[in-house]
This record gives C-alpha cells, sequence and structure tokens, in this order.
C-alpha cells in the first residue's frame, strides 16, 4: 500500500497533473476533446488559407517589405577545424619530471602529422536551450571532446550547461588547441590535465548585477579525467567538484583584463601514472587519495582606442598548486614489483605568455614556462622513486601570419628543459590552422 | 512613523529604478537614436566607439556584464556583430536580450539591404551573405528604424508609451526636414565618383548618388595590402575617382598611400556618432559629413 501511494506520490510529480490517473473514461474524453481541437484548428486554416488566395488573386498593393536578412547561418551551425604541422624534435616522451601525469597522454608527434580535426556542431535548441557538440576525428575513430546543453533562459544571470563540458577553471583551460596562441601546451595545463580539463556533469555560473564583471561558477562531474581517474568516477555521487570565479573589466578604452581564482577537487581511485625510478626504467604507478587544485589566472589586454584589428597585446598568466595525498603503488606492470607506499605532494607552477599583434595579419609571442617540483613525499617506495629537485622550463617563442580570420600558419622555436638529463632540447614547429564553416566566436 | 520613511524611500528608490530602461547599443548610431526616442526615460550606453571596427570587437569582461544588465540591446544585426555578439548574449545569464525576444532588437531587420547576395563563399573575402549591414549611413534608414524602436519601446515599458511616440514623431519631422535639407546641399555631390574602404559606404553613395568605382579592400573584410594597392592604382588611371573615402576606425595608412599617388584626396568621413568633433549626435553626423565631403571636393 506504501508503495502504491509512494508510486502515485511520484507519477504526479514527474507527469502534468491531469495525467495522474488515467481511466478509460478520461481517456475517451481527452479523445473527444483532442478531435474537436483538431477539427477547429482545420477549419481555422481553411479559413485563413481561403483569406490568402483571395488576397493573393487582389493585384499586389506595394507593400515595402521588412527585409530579414537571410543569415548565413545553417541550422545547425557547422564547422570544422583542421590543423596540422611539422615538427622537428627529439624523439620519445619528455614528461616533466617529479610530476604524476595523466598516463594516456603519448610522445608528441615528429616529421610531419595531421593534428585533431574537430567537427563542431552548434544550435540554439529552442528560445530556452543551446546545445553543442564537438567531435575529434582521427584515424579510425570519433571521440566526443564536448557535448552539451546550455541554458538560455534562466535569466538573473544564471547559465546552466550541463553533458560533457570543458571546465570554466582556470582561462586557458576553455581554448580548445585551435585557439592556443602557441603551437603545444603550456606545461602546466599539460601536467594538470594533459590537453584541459573536461568534465561529465554539471555547470552553474551565476554573473553578478554589477557594472564590473563579477562571474562565480561551480561544477560537479564525474571526475573521470585527470586528476580523477576511472575507479574514481565509478561512484555515486561527485567524483570531482570545481569552484571559480572571475573579475575583469576594462581600463580607459584602451585597456581590458580578466583575473580569476579556481579550486578543483577530485578523489582518484587507481589513477595511473608513469615515472622514471631510481633505475632509470619508466615504471607505472598507481595512486588513490584526495588531490585538490587551485588555479589563479590574469588576462590583460592592450588594443589601441579598443580596437584590436590592427595592432594589440594580450598578456597572460597563470599559476596553479595541487596537493596530493593518498596511497601510490609502484611498478604495477604484471610481474612488478606492485610496492605500496603512502604518497603526499605539494607542488606549483605557473607560466606567463606575451601576443604582440604589430600590424594586420602578423603576430609574434613569447611564453616561459615553470614548474616547481616542490615537497613531495613517495614514503616506503622513496627507495625506488627519485624525489628530484628539479625545476622542468621551457622557453617557446612564435610569429604566425593569418591571411583572413579563418586561417593562419606558425612557426614555434621552443627550448624543453621539462626533463631533468635532457640539457639541449630544441623543438621547431611549423603549423596551419583553417577554420571552415559557420564564424566562431572566440571568448576574451 | 520611522518604519514608513524608510518603507516610502524603498518603494520610492525601486519606483526609479523600473522607471529607467536600460539600453545597451551595439554601435554609437544606435545609442544616439535610441537617446533621441528615450529622452531620461532610459540609461543608453554603446558597446563600441565610432574608432572601434564594429565587425571585430572582442565580447571584452565589461561588456558582458553590461549585456547582463541591459533590459534592451538595440544592434545592427545582419551578422554586423556575429563575432562577439552572440557571446555577449549567451554569456550574459539574461534571458532579456535573447534573439527572438522583445529585449534584442536588429536595426536591419527593418529596413531593405543593399548587396544581398546570398553567397557565401569566403573566397570572395568575408562577405555579408544577408545582405550590406551598415544601414545607417542612409539617414531615410533612421526613419524606419525609428519607429519601429518606439514601437519596442512601447513593449517594454507600456507605461511610457505617448512619450516614445511623441518623441518619435518629433524625430521624424527633424529627420525628414534635415534630409530634404542635406539633399537640397548635396546635389553637386551627385554622380561624383569616389573609392570607398570596405562596404561601410554603399548606403551613404546610394542616398547622395556618388558613385562608387572601386574598393580599398580586394575582397570585403580583407585588409589592402601593397599589391592589391598598386593594383588599384593602376586602375584609377582608366577610371579616375575625385575622392577616397574611410571611417574613423580604419588605418589610414592605405588611403594616404593611394592619395599620394593618385593624386586625389583621401577624406576620414565620421561614419557614425563620436567619429568627429562635430559629430555630436546623428544630425550633426551627417552635417559635418557634407561639409567634408563638399569641403574636398571644393
Ligand atoms: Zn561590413
Amino acid at each position: 500500500m506504501f508503495k502504491r501511494t509512494l508510486l502515485a506520490a511520484a507519477l504526479a510529480c514527474a507527469l502534468p497533473a491531469q495525467a495522474a490517473a488515467v481511466s478509460d473514461e478520461d481517456l475517451s474524453k481527452l479523445r473527444a476533446e483532442f478531435d474537436q481541437k483538431l477539427k477547429d484548428i482545420q477549419a481555422a486554416y481553411e479559413g485563413r488559407l481561403k483569406d490568402l488566395e483571395a488576397r493573393l488573386a487582389k493585384p499586389a498593393v506595394p507593400v515595402e517589405q521588412a527585409t530579414r536578412p537571410s543569415t548565413s547561418a545553417a541550422n545547425p551551425e557547422l564547422s570544422l577545424i583542421l590543423l596540422g604541422s611539422y615538427a622537428q624534435r627529439k624523439a620519445g616522451e619528455r614528461r616533466p619530471t617529479g610530476f604524476l601525469q595523466d598516463a594516456g597522454i603519448g610522445a608528441p608527434a615528429r616529421g610531419f602529422s595531421l593534428n585533431d580535426t574537430e567537427l563542431i556542431l552548434a544550435a540554439n535548441i529552442d528560445p530556452y536551450f543551446r546545445g553543442l557538440a564537438t567531435l575529434i576525428l582521427a584515424d579510425g575513430q570519433a571521440s566526443v571532446e564536448e557535448a552539451w546543453f546550455q541554458t538560455l533562459s534562466l535569466d538573473h544571470g544564471l547559465t546552466l550547461k550541463g553533458g560533457r563540458i570543458i571546465s570554466g577553471i582556470g582561462y586557458a583551460n576553455e581554448q580548445h588547441p585551435h585557439a592556443w596562441d602557441f603551437a603545444d601546451n603550456n606545461l602546466m595545463y599539460q601536467t594538470l590535465f594533459g590537453e584541459h580539463l573536461v568534465q561529465d556533469g554539471l555547470q552553474l555560473k551565476w554573473l553578478a548585477p554589477s557594472d564590473t564583471f563579477v562571474e562565480l561558477g561551480m561544477e560537479l562531474g564525474r571526475g573521470e579525467a585527470f586528476p580523477g581517474s576511472a575507479a574514481g568516477g565509478d561512484n555515486n555521487g561527485a567524483g570531482s567538484w570545481a569552484i571559480f570565479g572571475h573579475v575583469g573589466g576594462d581600463v580607459g578604452e584602451a585597456y581590458a583584463w580578466r583575473a580569476g581564482l579556481s579550486y578543483l577537487g577530485a578523489r582518484p581511485q587507481a589513477r595511473e601514472s608513469l615515472l622514471v625510478d631510481n633505475g632509470g626504467v619508466e615504471a607505472s604507478t598507481l595512486f588513490s587519495g584526495k588531490s585538490n587544485t587551485w588555479i589563479a589566472d590574469l588576462i590583460w589586454k592592450w588594443a589601441p582606442d579598443g580596437n584590436p584589428k590592427a595592432r594589440n597585446f594580450k598578456f597572460q598568466t597563470e599559476y596553479f598548486q595541487r596537493d596530493e595525498a593518498g596511497d601510490l603503488t609502484y611498478d604495477t606492470a604484471s610481474g612488478g614489483a606492485n610496492t605500496p607506499g603512502a604518497y603526499r605532494a605539494r607542488q606549483s607552477g605557473w607560466y606567463a605568455q606575451g601576443i604582440y599583434q604589430f600590424m594586420p595579419h602578423w603576430r609574434v609571442g613569447l611564453r616561459y614556462d615553470r614548474l616547481n617540483s616542490g615537497s613531495l613525499d613517495f614514503g616506503a617506495n622513496n627507495t625506488n622513486l627519485p624525489v628530484a629537485d628539479y625545476s622542468p622550463t621551457k622557453w617557446s617563442l612564435m610569429a604566425d601570419y593569418s591571411p583572413s580570420e579563418y586561417a593562419r600558419f606558425r612557426l614555434q622555436l621552443a627550448r624543453d628543459h621539462a626533463m631533468q638529463g635532457d640539457p639541449d632540447n630544441s623543438q621547431i614547429s611549423l603549423q596551419y590552422i583553417y577554420s571552415l564553416g559557420a564564424h566562431g566566436a572566440h571568448k576574451f | 512613523m520611522f518604519i514608513r520613511f524608510i518603507f516610502l524611500t524603498l518603494l520610492l528608490t525601486a519606483n526609479t529604478a523600473n522607471a529607467a530602461l536600460n539600453v545597451l547599443a551595439c554601435e554609437p548610431e544606435w545609442a544616439s537614436l535610441t537617446q533621441e526616442l528615450t529622452g531620461d526615460l532610459a540609461r543608453v550606453t554603446s558597446a563600441t566607439t565610432a574608432r572601434q571596427d564594429p565587425h571585430h570587437i572582442e565580447a571584452r569582461p565589461s561588456l558582458i556584464a553590461r549585456a547582463r544588465n541591459a533590459d534592451l540591446l538595440v544592434c545592427t544585426g545582419a551578422e554586423l556583430e556575429i563575432g562577439w555578439l552572440p557571446l555577449l548574449q549567451r554569456e550574459s545569464g539574461n534571458a532579456r536580450i535573447q534573439p527572438g525576444r522583445a529585449g534584442y532588437f536588429a536595426a536591419a531587420d527593418q529596413v531593405r539591404l543593399l548587396e544581398k547576395s546570398g553567397v557565401s563563399d569566403r573566397a570572395q573575402g568575408d562577405v555579408h551573405p544577408g545582405g550590406n549591414p551598415h544601414v545607417h549611413a542612409d539617414p531615410r534608414n533612421l526613419l524606419k528604424v525609428a519607429s519601429a524602436l518606439a514601437q519596442r519601446l512601447t513593449e517594454l515599458d507600456a507605461a511610457n508609451a505617448a512619450v516614445y511616440a511623441a518623441r518619435n514623431q518629433d524625430f521624424q519631422k527633424r529627420m525628414a526636414a534635415a534630409i530634404a535639407r542635406w539633399e537640397k546641399e548635396a546635389v553637386g555631390l551627385r554622380g561624383v565618383p569616389v573609392v570607398v574602404q570596405h562596404k561601410s559606404w554603399s548606403y551613404l553613395a546610394g542616398w547622395l548618388g556618388l558613385k562608387v568605382v572601386a574598393d580599398l579592400e580586394p575582397k570585403p573584410g580583407i585588409e589592402p595590402s601593397v599589391s592589391s594597392l598598386a593594383s588599384l592604382l593602376d586602375r584609377l588611371k582608366s577610371q579616375p575617382a575625385k575622392l577616397i573615402l574611410r571611417t574613423a576606425y580604419h588605418s589610414p595608412k592605405p588611403s594616404e598611400w593611394l592619395s599620394e599617388r593618385a593624386g586625389i584626396p583621401a577624406l576620414e568621413l565620421p561614419y557614425t556618432v563620436g567619429g568627429s568633433a562635430a559629430a555630436k549626435d546623428l544630425f550633426g553626423l551627417f552635417d559635418d559629413t557634407l561639409a567634408k565631403l563638399k569641403g574636398a571636393l571644393k
């Protein structure tokens, strides 16, 4: 009995009130009502059609008709990103020494390579929602980079996003590779998230009703992506959560800025990372515990008269601190030592970059990356794993040319000291980026 | 007594806060037009200035914050703001200003657009396939847009319907009279061959009968290059022009380059309100535009 009341109550909540208790009598009544409505509608339409025909038969009255611009945008808007590169660099993986990183990150390609081909579909679904999906096409596979809905009419400054979303933490996180100002990711984001943090979950943002830009956001996610893990995401409730705040504004007409602070928490279980052990062998490790990351970001832009078309400058810097504590099992390959131990790390890092468009079409940029190994303790595994006192760094210099808004060619030179004992690692990359289709609006 | 006083102040402040519509115009010309129709019934600001290219604005945090608080967006539409406005609307968390809502007004929807190609092949440049959006440069379009905007204001703020109607009527009268005067003054401009920079001037040329013989942009939206300017210089030998027109937001370099070599004056016209010291409002805009055009031909 109790169960049935519960069920009825649940149904009453879930369904429109009328449908809560349906009997045959109600059904036939509904059908009769429906038939009558249909007839009414048909009659109304016939009337309007006759009206129209009558008007068409009359000589056309010259009406100054407001021409609605036919938008070029198809529904859904469709765009395709083509990205490819030529790179000259040392072979093999170059992981930042002393940092646990997603084991899924492979060695960057050398020589000619086709990078991610992105297919983006987006549209306002109705007056209340917008939807977008970005698919990454690669040989023999397509992966869903993001696929989300976003509310358009919650109002009061609120926006809810759900699905697979690119997290709003930090600044560079929301950028796709084709929007990067350099040919590769900065060391900070590469270390923290591989490419960037993608969450399967919900994001709620609130924009304050002030003249200064003040935005607060929170996210609840599955927690499967690094710094979470597949096993950590496999539970009820959220496996990762994030909060962030951004403030921003203009200074005079020529300057604009944005600053932010973000926090990300995750509870990875058996998260795999590769570390070079004391014997110089790359060993796989599994980490279970708590992972907390803080990110501070600052963007400062200049454009003469606030008109960035011809000349502009952008300064961008971000700092992170990551605290992880839990258990780390060393050498988990089959037949490996499988030695458990405690793990505690408090590490940080930052990057700063400046991009200067000195004339139409042409930009140059300089970036410096640095990670601080901080305090690192492998507990019982300190005998197996090096507690290196090493700060990975990297310098990158780039120049790019954009004949139009939809094409860009880039040359980048870099000196990568991410890995200890790798004194002379220079890299040269050449890159093209094309965007076809809908006019993508880029964020600040 | 004290509580009543507080209550009264609250009521009053709430009322005044309600009374003023918060209008964000995408371009200065629409800010000016809205101001004509609302007087002090609205707080009107413009997202861009005359020195900023409305095709290439960044969705800056300050603009998102202003969109958040706007009751009405008055924009050009016709994809002029496609690179930044949709982002402002989506990021604003403001349901009132979404496309299709009463709080989003597109001026280009109210008039007949020129150069409607329907072709969106970007090999032809960054074209406006829905038609040329630079409609305000023909003041006759302002009359139509003003009437539609007055109606929209009434929809949003019915309490002041009479004020909007009266102010619109007054604007129509003054603008119609001004147009008649400008057209008389500009008789000498009819048929004058000009070189333009971007399609910003199509409506002005159409209205005054200026003959556009060339565009500094080799393809719409593509910056002129030295080689494209050189071939243009060549073309001007067989098809001479009398003036080179640019807006306040264009770099003067290409037009000055051509001016020097072709021996014809390059003229920076205000293009929109605030584009010159004299272009303080829509009337000043055309007064100054005509004065500059006529002055350069003397
Ligand atoms: Zn244009």
